[in-house]
């Protein structure tokens, strides 16, 4: 079982890493978009961090909400209302938990990314962070089914994340400003895919 | 990295507040959430026009508010969308009673953010129409891909739809003219140099002395194709041929000739762009009826320039001809 205090941690390690990736980041952006990912979700993670002592002792979607609610006023870009619109379906996942178990924590992974693929419209192959989202929920959901324990079932989504983010680099990009290269898009690593994989890179240092 | 600035972090905000003070007769600037509001708002029984983009393309769009064009403006960080809390609330502050349009550029992050703004607002009762304007033919346009961008085009658009709600017009006829105004533009940019994005403290891309990007947007990014560099002349051709082939614009068509600069290109060269493509469009039998040459939708410190071509009738000449008054444009009044 996962405790609200074990998910606010997740979300101040997720901010620790974003914080300590931000460069490069956008150096992932600058060769393929605009240059703004690393320092834009570090914005929004910083204008949460300062909501941590209020959230303390509250429930788990009510932690997600707020969450959701600062990267949507902060963050701009497409990384604002995607990644804000994930924690917003998590929260409704979420709604009045005090604890998560394993497959509450799939759902929260499950409706996150379809709220993403909802609002950004993308497919895997596109060259986006459902690359490295999409199997990396698939792979959770297989190590559910066969009654794997957390700790496996979060360590091969994370392996299936960065195969899907590495698996991003020859592609082209057919959504977000990326798209506007067309062939020239090809040859670099998606910023969305990589810091989808710091999201449950935190995850995995705040559980354990 | 050399810029007058204080820190990147308080650009953006020290920036319109600048603009507010120099134009306090004009407009109203609104801190945080950040919006820019022509002063008299809300204007009762008029349509409101609401655009917004990342900061780093002044004057576009924060000059471009006032009577005659946008009741307000929401910049975002620098080549960053802004944010839904910014537009909602510049929505409340300017809706008078008539509905609000929204002008977006397609970007994904403008798209997402707009839509999730224009769902807060109508969930408060304020009727909103969004639509898109995408006019940049060097992106090639694919259901598989983000479309084309929104550039020059946006600027025309604005002022044009501005004219109109002041003549009255309602939200849906607006938005309908809007869609018309972006039917009608094409535009293609190009790129003698970088910019750096303050936060980033760097060039977003190296290009060396002799080469030029073209088919470029206007946040920094590379465009489709890097050549040799040429003369003003056979760039101009190089940018013009595709807007012309798109539409297509025909002999005998009537049209506004914008020629932008993207910030770093004196006027002096962006004259002899204008020369060259007025020499093109009239060889063409393509009549130049309007014309707008200067750096209005730039980004930031970048060399280069971009051209638009806007098919024109009765009906966008004399809202193009209305009067404005913003910190920007100024004619008619």
């Amino acid at each position: 079982m996962l405790t609200a205090s074990q998910i606010l941690r997740w979300i101040e390690q997720y901010a620790k890493l974003i914080s300590e990736q931000k460069d490069y980041l956008t150096q992932l952006d600058a060769d393929i978009g605009d240059a703004d990912h690393g320092a834009n979700l570090d914005r929004g993670f910083q204008a949460v961090l300062t909501k941590k002592d209020e959230l303390a002792g509250k429930d788990i979607g009510t932690i997600f909400k707020t969450v959701a609610m600062t990267l949507i006023s902060k963050v701009g870009g497409a990384s604002g209302p995607l990644y804000g619109t994930f924690f917003l379906q998590a929260s409704v996942a979420a709604a009045h938990k005090d604890k998560l178990s394993e497959a509450d924590f799939y759902e929260i992974l499950e409706k996150g990314l379809a709220g993403i693929t909802s609002r950004g419209k993308a497919k895997v192959g596109d060259k986006t962070m459902v690359d490295a989202f999409q199997p990396a929920v698939a792979a959770f959901k297989r190590n559910l089914d066969e009654g794997a324990d957390f700790e496996k079932s979060l360590s091969d989504a994370i392996d299936a994340a960065e195969r899907g983010m590495l698996s991003t680099i020859p592609l082209i990009a057919r959504k977000g400003r990326a798209s506007y290269l067309g062939e020239r898009s090809a040859g670099h690593q998606d910023p969305g895919a990589t810091s989808s994989v710091l999201l449950l890179k935190a995850a995995r240092t705040a559980f354990s | 990295m050399k810029k007058l600035i204080n820190s990147p972090a308080d650009l953006v905000t020290e920036s319109i507040a600048g603009l507010g003070a120099a134009f306090s007769d004009l407009i109203k600037v609104h801190f945080d959430p950040n919006f820019i509001i022509r002063a008299d708002a809300p204007v009762r029984d008029k349509t409101a026009i609401i655009s917004g983009g990342g900061s780093g393309h002044e004057p576009m769009h924060g000059g471009f508010v006032g009577r005659g064009m946008l009741d307000a403006a929401c910049p975002g960080a620098v080549f960053s969308s802004p944010t839904p809390d910014q537009m909602l609330e510049a929505t409340k502050a300017v809706d008078g009673g008539k509905g609000v349009l929204y002008i977006v550029k397609n970007y994904t992050g403008d798209i997402l953010n707009f839509e999730m703004a224009a769902d807060l607002a109508r969930s408060e009762g304020i009727e909103v129409e969004a639509v898109m304007i995408d006019d940049d033919v060097a992106v090639k346009d694919s259901l598989y891909t983000a479309g084309r961008r929104g550039v020059g085009t946006t600027v025309l658009a604005e002022k044009i739809c501005g004219a109109a709600t002041e003549a009255g017009t309602s939200l849906s006829d607006v938005a309908e003219l809007c869609r018309k105004v972006n039917a009608s533009g094409r535009s293609m940019g190009m790129a003698l140099t970088s910019c750096t994005v303050p936060h980033a403290g760097k060039p977003t891309f190296e290009l060396p002395e002799d080469e030029m990007e073209i088919g470029v947007g206007i946040h920094g990014e590379p465009g489709r194709e890097r050549t040799k560099l040429k003369t003003a002349d056979e760039i101009t051709k190089i940018l013009l041929d595709p807007v012309l082939e798109d539409l297509p614009f025909k002999s005998g068509d009537q049209t506004l000739l914008f020629v932008n600069g993207m910030g770093g290109t004196p006027l002096l060269e962006l004259f002899v762009v204008y020369r060259k493509a007025h020499r093109i469009l009239t060889e063409k039998g393509i009549g130049v009826a309007r014309s707008l040459v200067g750096p209005y939708m730039t980004s930031l410190e970048m060399a280069g320039t971009s051209i638009t071509v806007l098919k024109l009738d009765d009906q966008l000449t004399r809202f193009w001809d209305a009067p404005v008054l913003t910190p920007a444009f100024r004619w008619g009044i």
